[in-house]
């Protein structure tokens, strides 16, 4: 197993943030961790995740075969997803993901022949506000219609990194998934990522401009009747 | 069938607009309120520090009177939830479920990722309540972004005493792990979530016993979704008659209503609880252009669909249960005559195929032999005795597994069987063309 000190040294790390005697805790936390390194659950991953929380092999690869972030396969830099659950299917996510399918030549779950992109369909991404919606490596690109999105991978190939419409700047699918696992993001601009989407602010502009807020309160009344004092 | 038409007028009237209450949502407007100085000019902070002038108790027993019930789907009243979690010198867990995914909602992850602190300030009064020195932010894996703010708030509070060891002097304790899942619906179910958390497959438990006495690690668990939590400190810093007034006669506080789909302007509407369809649709500017109110999912997908009749039912958990649905999460994803309600059940019913754990029998086995049927109907091969099959599915499905993704996935299933029986018809009789290629799918 070659993994290099930083990957142990952050797997303590991740452990650590356990009760004591809960370590396997850590194990989704660990399978984020091994795909920061390898681009997917390698057999080299399971490997160091058993290790690392003293269980088996087959215990960890029954995790990860369970959750679909975790990949089976190399995965490209760049994680295109297509929500197709009913809201975005109906406006219009199918055709996103099939007109994807054939930009890329790829189906569901597979990667450029280069290696830089992988194509999925996805359900629901919580943002249907935003219908229909495409993120790259999680982070948003709203209101997506084919032309944008085949745009928006061209780009990509093109080796650009699109702004999202919410969420932080761009970073490969490793860099992500080491955030994933529970880490800070170094980049200075990834906080500052915008989230103050049209859709996300469209009852409270409207009752900023109507001049309507909440009924005001008195914050320092009491909780219970007999408030008693600590 | 009565399609009302909802008026599309420009600027809402003003006792639609006076519908609109923001509180939890209402920092959302400032910039930078994700960051720990601005959160406190905006009363951040404020209701911890109210509430740890007062005994655990004493909260728990504030938080029943405020009447504020859970925001994660199934309403379960808040302070009874945190009075359930034995008061016996063990380790406590609180475990905030943030791990929204149900489709059609919409509302956690704006909330997380714009209104961070009040997420940790909630977690810090409940868990003072609960006696937990240790809480849990589980955030569905894709919220990438959320998770970054989260943590950031988490770093921000430490740092200023917020979170940590003796919390603002008063001897409580508190820390706080994000952690991330890995894309499993099903670890939004409560003890899924917790088995996830403890480093498993992601599959609910039988009940009894429940969370409460025996949760994370088999220890008192208080479960509370992350909308649930976020409302907290509002709620400590207006007290229990401000928050009651917030909503209607049966239903405590404000609620944000999900808009999606043929309305003009989707998006994020916190209202009064109660608020209608039809003025929240006014409040979304109406109806797109040539499309008119078919169904909508009162509060996402597995809830069953109402139509174009209930455009004036209270939307509040007992008005809504009253009209045959469910409240959920207020996630409304409205539909229209260009919408066909069969097509959007087979892509749901997928939806929860896929997303079956795979534990109980009937769900595994019913949506996948379900979404077969609705293919063989989409496909123009479908026969009448196959809506009665539908039924059957249904029936052996409902309440026959451990959790509610099961139940749920029946939901948009005979709901729409019960109001659009003619669309699943016009296929079966050829009068509508053949969505699917039968050939294709393997129908038979």
């Amino acid at each position: 197993m070659s993994y290099p000190d930083k990957i142990h040294q952050q797997a303590a790390e991740i452990i650590a943030r356990y009760p004591e005697g809960r370590s396997r805790s850590a194990l989704l936390p660990l399978l984020h961790l091994v795909q920061s390194h390898d681009g997917y659950v390698s057999e080299d991953g399971i490997a160091f995740c058993a290790e690392a929380l003293d269980i088996t092999k087959a215990q960890v690869q029954a995790v990860s075969t369970f959750y679909t972030m975790y990949k089976r396969e190399p995965a490209g830099d760049w994680l295109v997803s297509v929500c197709t659950n009913t809201l975005c299917h109906a406006k219009g996510g199918q055709k996103i993901f099939d007109e994807l399918s054939g930009e890329l030549n790829v189906g569901h779950d597979e990667t450029t022949a280069d290696g830089q992109i992988t194509l999925e369909h996805a359900e629901c991404l919580a943002a249907c506000d935003y219908a229909p919606v495409v993120t790259v490596n999680y982070e948003f690109f709203d209101n997506m219609d084919e032309a944008g999105a085949v745009d928006l991978v061209r780009q990509l190939k093109e080796g650009k990194r699109p702004f999202p419409s919410r969420g932080a700047p761009l970073c490969t699918l490793k860099e992500t998934s080491v955030q994933l696992a529970g880490f800070d993001d170094e980049r200075e601009a990834a906080l500052e990522g915008d989230a103050q989407g049209e859709a996300t602010l469209a009852g409270n502009r409207l009752a900023a401009e109507a001049g309507i807020t909440a009924p005001q309160f008195d914050p320092d009344a009491p909780l219970v009747e007999k408030e008693e004092a600590k | 069938m009565s399609r009302a038409t909802v008026p599309n007028p420009r600027r809402p009237r003003e006792d639609v607009l006076s519908k609109l209450t923001p509180v939890v949502t209402k920092r959302w407007l400032s910039p930078g309120a994700w960051k720990i100085d601005v959160y406190e000019q905006l009363d951040g902070y404020r209701a911890l520090r109210k509430a740890l002038r007062h005994n655990p108790a004493d909260l728990i027993a504030f938080m029943k009177e405020s009447g504020h019930r859970g925001r994660g789907g199934a309403g379960f009243p808040v302070g009874m939830k945190w009075q359930f979690v034995p008061d016996d010198g063990n380790d406590h867990y609180l475990v905030v479920n943030a791990d929204e995914g149900e489709p059609g909602t919409c509302k956690d992850l704006p909330l997380m990722m714009n209104d961070p602190h009040s997420v940790i300030e909630g977690i810090a009064i409940a868990s003072y309540a609960i006696k937990a020195d240790r809480a849990f932010v589980y955030v569905r894996g894709e919220a990438v972004h959320a998770a970054r703010r989260l943590r950031h708030a988490v770093a921000e509070a430490k740092a200023a005493g917020y979170l940590g060891k003796d919390i603002l002097g008063s001897g409580f304790d508190l820390d706080i792990v994000i952690h991330s899942g890995a894309g499993a619906y099903i670890c939004g179910e409560e003890t899924a979530l917790l088995d996830s958390l403890e480093g498993l497959r992601g599959q609910p438990r039988l009940r009894p016993p429940f969370p409460a006495t025996h949760g994370l690690y088999q220890k008192p668990t208080c479960i509370n979704n992350v909308g649930t939590i976020a409302a907290v400190p509002h709620i400590v810093l207006g007290g229990a008659e401000w928050w009651k007034s917030l909503g209607s006669e049966n239903a405590a506080g404000t609620m944000i209503y999900s808009l999606s789909g043929r309305v003009v302007n989707p998006g994020q509407y916190e209202c009064r609880l109660g608020t209608t369809l039809s003025e929240l649709i006014e409040l979304a500017g109406g109806m797109q252009e040539g499309h008119e109110l078919k169904y909508f999912t009162p509060g996402g997908s597995s809830t069953p669909l109402l139509t174009a009749e209930h455009l004036d039912v209270p939307l509040d958990f007992d008005n809504v249960a009253k009209a045959g649905s469910i409240l959920g999460t207020t996630a409304i994803m409205v539909f229209s005559d260009q919408d066909c309600p069969v097509l959007s059940c087979w892509r749901w019913l997928k939806f929860y195929q896929h997303e079956s754990c795979g534990k109980c029998t009937p769900c595994r086995e019913g949506n996948y032999w379900m979404v077969r049927v609705y293919e063989r109907i989409l496909s123009g091969e479908g026969a009448e005795s196959d809506l009665k099959l539908l039924e059957n599915a249904c029936g052996n499905l409902l309440g026959r597994a451990f959790c509610g993704l099961g139940d749920g996935a029946t939901s948009c299933v005979t709901s729409s069987l019960k109001y659009f029986r003619q669309d699943y018809l016009d296929y079966i009789e050829g009068t509508k063309p053949p969505l699917f290629d039968a050939e294709l799918i393997g129908a038979h």
